[in-house]
């Protein structure tokens, strides 16, 4: 990589930063617990917008894992999310009603909290209807895997997005509030997943899965990116680029082995495709706040509309992460 | 008789309190060694912890940097201090802070008591040793390392290629032949107390402290000059990756740990409750006499090594995408791939199935869309037959089916109106059978009734893409196995030319092709590329046409020549 390209990546990062210092003013605090956090505490951050009744499961669910506390920025929500987090011990909330696209779709409010609270510290970064998958998740906490990454010096660490689906109408089920979503939502995708390499960045830019095979059939080039970096271990001066697809410095995107080896990933299930889908992309449709003039969620209100089944006979159902491994969508590296 | 141990601990101070405290109540004295970085107030914590135990002392604070001398004057110094406050030892045994008692305190020293003289230290010399990292091994012995390699690594590569450069070599004492070994040993009192009172040890010490790894060496180079007997493999079960770090036990290895029959195991995550609580519980049955066996830890040590070094082959993934030429294997398994058939026989996917025994694709590159073998609009894996999606990466799409479907050969045709841009990746892939036939466009175009202009101009774009394959597939760099027929080469003996594809396929077949599959009729074919000729284009991939008509003209059994007799 030439110096220029690599100063202008630099100039970018800076920008972004000053971008997440100017947009501080945007937020006020809701309820902050930071003070008392341990030099070690591994925390995790989203926005959020009425997501009330996601949230009690996403915050059991990452409770288990052993996440010792939850950031938000509540970005207006008006179904009681603000009330619901700032009760909670482990949480920290701050509020704001600005814009989502303009503060590039919450990164600059989340960059500037990470920057404040993150330092020195393992953070993942997610969005309500995502939840973190890593090997041995199931008997090994994750500070068991950060402990591990440290050891081994990596500060970031890959997790593809992989979109789990009902079998028949997503309305079809409805969720109820504190419910195991991957309890309707039992299905993914297995093996049609594309992948290039982004020059600029040096991330893997992987499309593909059921919203690639059913609504951007026609246009592989839109579908949505899958490829995520939600576990670092961050430093104040690092920054998101585009969600959370990639970072800058550009060295933490180079997660994976060039050489023909394998370094351990995990995977992020994504619970989107659930019944509260339905209000949400009429919302969204008309908030225009996503990304690509809410392309996706155009893609998603027609295909809620037709009686659409992301399903079909080769869909594979859900085990546990040993069962991802296998199928090659993440892996173990060297970890035993 | 009795076993002693010698503690090195820098974290977790709690777990390596506890441990202590299980070794002392079963009687045997504890000296425990705190790196200085510790903050005063943990190892305070950690003193008053085991202070109802007089059998835990503590030893001179030393800075022990990995890689470092630190850790050996750590170690003497602990060392020299077991050995003169508790007379009765007779075996010491060096523990980390991360170690953890496998099985009951008595059944190592009945263990021990067997074998009295015996010092178990991993000590090999540099010659035999495979497992050092970083092209170090005797330079470790010859060259200085003054320089931290984990915080000054430039530093410490570029002194390195100084002394290569200028060619200095340290002299190694008089009588020291470099071993090596892991760093966790259990010596016996004699030997250990030869060594630290060795007269000569001021000038071991000077020579060690600019080893690199000394550690590593310094213990299993002088047991050498004192041991009487020498079992060379360490107690302590410790595992370390392919950089040399070590590998670390978590709660699920619980059994097989439990089964391993080791009597200490390294290193154990400070998290891992389960493995503390069941392993420092004295209720715990013995499993009296047995000797260890860490084959099956071994075992899933190096498989995940492997993992991390070579992957899966074929898988492309997010944390696996090798750079052209370390792919270890471009896809998952072989396959093969028929140009041309589909022209020149009927239903000739529907044949292959049936005779090979597996599904067998149509033109999985077609224009409109993916043929999967059955018609399918998905596939394994859930690949979409869209062309678009196709189009988008067909790279992405071929290995994807081929990881999909690993361990089931895949096959499928292709033609010259297909999208053949992946046709250089399959070339560059020793998993690759192709086999083309050129020139068969004609037998359906030979009979098209469309204005004939069309036709030939339909049949130029067919040879261009035929030509560009052929240019492809001859490059140097191809790996796949080829083999290329002209229409009228193949037309001649096809039997022959499929049996060998098959033969590659499956060398073992117990009898050879019986069915055959039915080839188009060739009639018309040889006037349809004189015409073509005549119109002015040049049909370079059919090879000597007037032989399709000598062919068709000669007695019956010549004519259908691809019968088997």
């Amino acid at each position: 990589m030439r110096a220029l390209e690599r100063y202008r990546l630099r100039l970018r990062r800076k920008r972004f930063l000053w971008r997440a210092f100017r947009k501080r003013r945007e937020l006020s605090v809701a309820a902050d617990r930071t003070g008392g956090l341990r030099p070690d505490a591994i925390l995790l951050f989203a926005t959020l917008r009425n997501e009330r009744v996601r949230l009690p499961y996403f915050l059991r669910y990452y409770r288990q894992l052993g996440i010792d506390h939850f950031i938000f920025v509540d970005n207006g929500s008006s179904d009681g999310t603000g009330d619901y987090l700032a009760a909670q011990d482990d949480v920290s909330v701050w509020h704001t009603d600005k814009s989502y696209r303009r503060s590039r779709y919450g990164q600059d409010w989340l960059t500037w909290l990470m920057r404040k609270h993150a330092d020195g510290r393992w953070a993942l970064t997610v969005d309500l209807d995502e939840f973190f998958v890593y090997p041995f998740c199931d008997t090994r906490p994750i500070r068991a895997l950060t402990d591990w990454l440290d050891g081994l010096g990596t500060r970031a660490f890959p997790a593809m997005v992989l979109d789990m689906y009902p079998r028949g109408r997503i309305d079809a089920q409805p969720y109820q509030e504190g419910k195991d979503p991957f309890e309707t939502l039992q299905w993914f995708d297995a093996g049609n997943y594309t992948i290039s390499v982004n020059a600029t960045y040096g991330n893997l830019w992987i499309q593909g899965g059921p919203r690639a095979r059913c609504m951007f059939a026609d246009s592989p080039e839109q579908a949505p990116s899958l490829n995520k970096v939600p576990l670092v271990k961050w430093r104040r001066d690092y920054c998101y680029v585009n969600s959370t697809h990639m970072l800058l410095p550009r060295r933490l995107n180079l997660t994976y082995d060039r050489s023909g080896g394998e370094t351990a990933s995990g995977c992020l299930l994504h619970a989107k495709f659930l019944s509260v889908l339905g209000e949400k992309v009429s919302e969204e449709l008309h908030r225009k706040q996503h990304f690509a003039d809410s392309r996706e969620y155009l893609r998603y209100a027609e295909t809620l509309n037709e009686d659409h089944d992301l399903w079909c006979k080769w869909s594979e159902k859900y085990v546990n992460w040993r069962q991802l491994e296998i199928l090659g969508l993440m892996s173990k590296g060297c970890w035993a | 008789m009795s076993v002693g141990f010698v503690m090195l601990c820098h974290t977790a101070l709690d777990r390596a309190a506890a441990v202590a405290r299980h070794w002392a109540s079963a009687g045997a004295p504890v000296v425990i060694h705190v790196d200085t970085c510790v903050p005063k107030a943990e190892v305070d914590a950690m003193r008053a912890s085991c202070a109802a135990h007089p059998g835990i002392s503590f030893s001179r604070r030393f800075r022990c940097e990995w890689g470092t001398f630190g850790l050996v004057r750590a170690t003497q110094e602990a060392a020299a201090r077991m050995l003169a406050l508790h007379p009765e030892v007779q075996h010491v045994f060096l523990t980390s802070g991360s170690c953890l008692p496998l099985r009951p305190l008595g059944e190592l020293q009945a263990y021990l008591d067997r074998q009295p003289q015996t010092d178990f230290i991993e000590s090999v010399t540099t010659a035999e040793v495979g497992w050092t990292m970083g092209g170090l091994d005797a330079e470790r012995f010859t060259l200085r390392f003054p320089f931290s390699w984990r915080r000054h690594r430039r530093l410490f590569d570029a002194y390195t290629r100084m002394q290569r450069k200028l060619g200095v070599k340290r002299r190694i004492p008089l009588g020291l032949i470099p071993h090596l070994g892991s760093q966790w040993w259990c010596l016996s009192r004699g030997t250990l107390s030869a060594v630290l009172n060795d007269p000569n040890r001021p000038i071991y010490d000077r020579y060690f402290r600019r080893v690199w790894i000394p550690d590593e060496s310094y213990f299993q180079t002088l047991v050498r000059l004192h041991s009487t007997r020498i079992e060379s493999r360490p107690l302590t079960l410790s595992k370390f990756d392919h950089e040399g770090r070590p590998h670390v036990f978590y709660d699920d290895h619980l059994q097989l740990l439990r089964r391993s029959d080791c009597f200490v195991a390294r290193k154990i995550w400070p998290g891992a409750d389960k493995l503390y609580h069941a392993f420092l519980d004295t209720q715990r049955p013995a499993a009296a006499g047995v000797e260890p066996s860490p084959a099956k830890i071994d075992r899933l040590f190096s498989k995940a090594a492997e993992r991390r070094r070579l992957g899966r082959p074929g898988l492309y993934m997010q944390s696996r995408y090798p750079r052209a030429g370390h792919e270890n294997g471009c896809t998952a398994g072989p396959y093969s791939v028929f140009h041309g058939f589909s022209t020149l026989f009927e239903h000739y996917d529907a044949w292959l199935s049936k005779t090979l025994g597996l599904r067998a694709h149509g033109h999985l590159f077609a224009p409109e869309r993916a043929e999967f073998a059955g018609g399918d609009g998905v596939f394994n894996g859930a690949l979409s037959d869209s062309a678009a999606l196709r189009d988008y990466n067909p790279r992405s799409f071929l290995t994807n089916l081929l990881w999909n479907c690993r361990g089931e050969r895949q096959c499928f045709l292709t033609g010259p109106a297909d999208k053949l841009d992946v046709a250089a990746f399959m070339a560059g892939d020793a998993n690759a059978q192709i086999s083309v036939v050129t020139g068969t466009w004609a037998v359906p175009l030979s009979r098209e009734q469309a204005e004939f202009s069309a036709v030939r101009r339909k049949a130029a774009r067919f040879q261009r893409a035929e030509t560009e394959l052929l240019a492809v597939l001859g490059s140097p760099r191809v790996k796949a196995s080829v083999r290329i027929w002209t229409l009228v080469d193949f037309v001649e003996n096809p039997m022959e030319a499929i049996q060998s594809i098959f033969d590659e396929i499956n060398p073992r077949a117990p009898h050879r092709l019986a069915e055959v599959p039915r080839m188009a009729d060739l009639s018309g074919v040889s006037d349809f590329l004189q015409r073509l000729r005549n119109q002015g284009m040049m049909p370079t991939m059919v090879g000597d046409y007037s032989a399709i008509d000598a062919m068709l003209a000669a007695p019956k059994e010549h004519a259908r020549p691809y019968l088997v007799r």
